[in-house]
This record gives C-alpha cells, structure tokens and sequence, in this order.
C-alpha cells in the first residue's frame, strides 16, 4: 500500500490537531469515571429523591453492576462517538476537494482508506483505555478489584464493537458524499443490529453480541466464549474495508 | 456534424515527432456526464518538455481534460498516456510522474504550510535532508518562507495558490498540470507565478488551463484550443499566429512626405494584388490578396515613390484575435440565466 506511512502520520496528527482525540479521550474518561459512581449511589438517589412517598428495594450495588453501568455507556455513548468520529471521514475529504489532493500523489486508494480507519480505531482505542482504567479504579475504591486480566480483555471486546460501528459508518461515508448520510448508515446500521442481536445464532457473532462475553470476562466468570464472537467482529470489519476499497477505487474525485 | 479541429503545422521544435516524443498523448476522449457531453473525442498531442497552454471559455472541457489526465476522472471512451502512463483512476505509477494544481486548491485547514509540503515529499518517496532541502526551496520559491507555520486555515487565495505550484513541483515531476493557476492572484503575484512557470520550461512538460490568454502568449509555446468539449485547434503558439495572420500590411511612412506619400497610395491602389487601401495620420494600411506575394513587392514600390518609412510590418493577430476567430462569442440560445455556456446534451 503505497504511501501508507506518510498517511498514517499525517491522520493520527489530524486527530489531535483537530481536537478529536483529546475531547473523545475526555468524553470516555468522564464515562469510565461516572460509571461505578452512578452503580454505587443510584440507591442512594433515588432514595433521596423519592423520600418516604415510594418504598423502593433494591439490592446492594456491587462491582458487576459497574461493569454492566460501564458497558451500557460505553456501548451507547462510545457507539455514538464512533459515528460521529467516522462519518466525515472520506465523505468530507471528497467533497472539500482534499482527497483529490492527496490521491493525485503516488498513494494506493486502499492505503488512503484503511489509515484513515486505523486512526479512528486508535483514537477509539486510547478513549478506551482512558475510560476502563478510570472504571477499574473507582470500582476498586468504591466496591472491589475485578479481574484485570478479564477485565482489559472485555475492554478489548467492547472496543472491537466500536471499531465495528466506525467502519460501518465509514463503508457509509466512503459510498456517499454526505456526512450526515454516513451518520444515518452508521446509526441505522447500530438499530438493526440490537435488533439482530436477540437471535439465538447470529446474534452473538455480531458486534452488540460481545456484550456477553465481554461481561462474563470482565468478571472472572469461565462461561464466556469470546475467541468466536471477536473473529466475526474482525472479520466484519475486514469486509467493510474491503467493500469500501471496491467502491471507492472506482469513483471519480 | 462535426467540424474537424484544425492541425497548426508544427514549427522546427517539433518536426519530425514521433509518438515517443510526446509527454502526453489522447485519442478519441469522450466524457458524458449522463445526458451532457462535456469532452467530444478529443486528440491531444503534448511535445516533451513545452509549456502547453490549454484554452477555451468557461465549459469548454478544460479542467475535465486535466482531471482524466491526471487519473481524477474517468473517460467514458478513448485512451490516454502521459509520460509513457495509462491514464486511470488508482495508478499510483502515474501520480509518480505527474504534479497537479486544482483551479481551487483545498489543504487541511489544521496543518502549517511546511507539513503540507513534507506531507506530499515523502508521499512521493523524500526522506531526511532531501525532503528538507526541498521543503525550504519551494518555500523560497514560492515566497512562503515566512508564513511556513502558519496553519493553511489563515492562508489567502493568492497563497493557497502558491503553496498548491509548491507541493505540485516540490518532486520535480515530468509533467506538470495547472488548472487556472493564476485566477486568485494579485497582479504581482500572477507575473512571478508567470516567471516561475516559464523557468520550468525544459525542465517538466507544463499544461496550463486558462481562460486568460495573456497568460498563454506571454509563458506558453504550444496551444490547444477547446470549444464545448471539441478540439479546435491544436499546435505551436507561434504556427497557429502565423496562419491566421491577416493579409494586411501596415507602412508608417517618415513625417513630411505628404506628395510622396500621396503618390505611393495611387500606385498601389493602381496594382491589381492589392485590394484595399487606407491611409490614417501617419499610417497606411494596404490589404492584399496574396500576402506571400506581396511581402516581396510592396516595399519596391516604396522606393520607386520615393517614400521613406520609419517602419513596415505584416499585421499579425493577438492570441486573442485568433481564439475568437475560432472559438466565436456565445449566441444567445447557448447562454443560461447566469450568462455561462450552456453544456450540449448528447445527440441521439
């Protein structure tokens, strides 16, 4: 892939310089912060809140339910940002007249389209991992230590899951020249998926289904196949790839 | 029907051109864009090394031929090379080759002038201290120096233009597009960009789109003129002024010869090979049939009346002249509401 170097370069200095990173990093720090704080004192709002007019029980906060506060957030405000990270991706390039400026030079089209996807993953990637250590802490502090191991692990699966949401947007953004048509595949596409996911076979070789597994990592439980799941998700996003390579090397700038 | 465009007989520079001498070569370019025809079978012959100048009113085809050229666009029929090249979309091998300036040149608003042009050295392969020794060339050159860390977001439209000849020449390309180089810049700025076009004459194989034909007559020696996507005309600069030249000769007699001068009017008026003769303050201006004749046999005439000239040429066109000559103005039924040359739809 000719000019893959120069272009990696050139899109991870993008996302900081265009602020994407830091204020992405931020977003997700702030989720991984709020998570296990909203699990250990929701009760204790609520109670507050609703004072002696209801009578409310619910159990005792625990360490799982972090994680699974953790994981709701990050599965909707990061699959959110991963739309948001990835609409304009090609779309804006291509109609500022920016792609033709660098397709001009001795560049392979592929090379143009997967670093730019490598940029948006690592940008998900480090968000990611500001988000879970800011999580593992405060789970630590407020309940008790989940498994590392597992738990980095389930980081791992819930930010494939991400990725995979970018690159569907990205597939969008590719064939289109709109950003906000890009927004509309990628948010669709999150829809049918949750929507997909509650069939018994499929459903958990797609990105929503590595929830489970994910979970079952996160918390030293052994019934978690994960191997599976993540391979699909790999190799979904593989053929987004593709299929936007086979797409954009035939359209005009 | 189709007019057949005109081939201008090539001067010395080119005679005896082959196939291989040629830094870009089109045969039968065709590009519909659905039902408009915007580029009708276009043959395109570019010699090594000349400053090519691509001419025609707004719609013509222009930046169409240089976006196929340049492996931006698709042609719906024929076939070109440039600089031993297929044209294509995706033809890294090509973009090796070739610079490009677009009519509008974008840059990432986030990025300083110098990373841009360290961006498109190493994407054609610089490194180290060539890539560096370039950069800080071009923005000499290009007069950029000082605004080389400025993000592109503050830069003006004359600078855009400049930074886009840097990044376009910084790898010393064979063959070098300009798509209305010159259009956002100031007087000034258009003469240096001038210069610098013209000093890469012999170093890279220049197409220049215009619309300005000063532009082409002062840097370009070889043209090409475009009508509605049609070839019209096509070869050295100084040809295709030649033969349109008109049969018009142009005597500015020495002051205080008015008898002479009167005797000279009726001699030529009384020679059959001149058509027409007129004489203003301190001009005459004799029209002929045959100017090659001619050029031999006026100035003997001059000298049996007794007339002393301070000078004596042929009329020669402006590029201008010759360009409306051929490309025409406009009629009224191919004008749109804002004034601009309605494209023609495909015949069936």
């Amino acid at each position: 892939m000719n000019g893959f170097g120069a272009l990696l370069r050139k899109e991870l200095l993008e996302q900081w310089r265009t602020a994407r990173l830091p204020l992405v990093a931020t977003v997700f720090l702030l989720v991984g912060l709020s998570s296990p704080l909203l699990a250990r004192f929701t009760p204790e709002i609520l109670k507050a809140v609703g004072g002696n007019q209801f009578s409310i029980v619910l159990p005792t906060p625990t360490a799982a339910d972090a994680y699974d506060q953790l994981a709701k957030n990050l599965g909707q405000f990061g699959a959110l940002i991963a739309v948001l990270l990835a609409m304009g991706a090609v779309a804006t390039e291509k109609e500022r007249g920016t792609a033709a400026l660098i397709l001009v030079k001795p560049v392979s089209r592929a090379a143009f389209l997967v670093t730019k996807l490598v940029a948006i993953a690592v940008t998900l990637g480090i968000a990611t991992a500001i988000a879970a250590a800011g999580a593992w802490f405060y789970t630590l502090v407020l309940f008790e230590p989940l498994p590392l191991a597992g738990f980095i692990a389930a980081m791992l699966l819930q930010w494939l899951a991400l990725v995979a949401y970018a690159a569907i947007t990205f597939l969008g953004s590719t064939l289109t020249r709109s950003a906000l048509a890009a927004a509309g595949i990628g948010v669709a596409a999150f829809i049918v998926l949750g929507i997909l996911s509650i069939l018994p076979t499929i459903g958990s070789y797609l990105p929503t289904g590595l929830g489970t597994p994910a979970r079952a990592l996160a918390l030293g439980q052994a019934n978690g196949d994960a191997v599976g799941p993540a391979l699909a998700v790999i190799a979904l996003i593989a053929g987004l790839v593709v299929i936007a390579w086979l797409a954009f090397r035939h359209q005009e700038l | 029907m189709t007019t057949p465009a005109i081939t201008v007989p090539t001067g010395d520079s080119t005679a005896g051109s082959t196939a291989a001498d040629q830094a870009i070569e089109a045969r039968g370019l065709t590009k519909r864009f659905g039902p408009v025809l915007a580029l009708d079978r276009l043959d395109l012959d570019v010699p090594h090394g000349s400053v090519f100048g691509l001419l025609g009113p707004n719609g013509a085809g222009k930046t169409t031929t240089i976006r196929i050229l340049t492996g931006l666009a698709r042609a719906t029929a024929g076939s070109a090379s440039v600089a031993g090249v297929a044209v294509g979309l995706d033809v890294p091998e090509l973009h090796r080759r070739i610079g490009y300036l677009d009519q509008d040149p974008r840059f990432y608003s986030w990025m300083k002038g110098r990373e841009l042009l360290e961006l498109a050295g190493r994407l054609h392969g610089l490194g180290g201290i060539e890539l560096r020794s370039r950069v800080g060339e071009m923005l000499e050159r290009t007069g950029l120096g000082t605004a080389a860390e400025r993000r592109l977001g503050g830069y003006s439209g004359g600078m855009r233009q400049r930074l886009g000849i840097a990044q376009a020449i910084l790898h010393r390309p064979r063959v070098l597009f300009l798509d209305e180089p010159v259009s956002s810049l100031d007087p000034e700025g258009r003469r240096d960009l001038l210069e610098l076009i013209a000093g890469l004459r012999g170093e890279a194989t220049v197409v220049l789109s215009t619309h300005v034909l000063s532009d082409v007559e002062r840097v370009c020696d070889q043209v090409a003129i475009l009508d509605r996507g049609r070839l019209v005309s096509q070869g050295p600069l100084a040809a295709l002024l030649a033969a349109h030249a008109r049969p018009i000769y142009r005597l500015v007699p020495a002051p205080d010869q008015e008898a002479a001068v009167g005797g000279l009017v009726e001699r030529l008026r009384a020679t059959p090979w001149v058509k027409e003769v007129t004489v203003a303050t301190d001009l005459i201006r004799v029209t002929v049939a045959d100017p090659d004749a001619a050029a031999g046999m006026i100035l003997p005439l001059v000298v049996a009346a007794g007339v002393k000239l301070d000078s004596f040429d042929r009329a020669r066109p402006t590029l201008e002249d010759v360009f409306l000559e051929l490309v025409g103005p406009p009629v009224a039924d191919e004008l749109d509401g804002r004034g601009f040359v309605r494209p023609r739809a495909v015949q069936p």
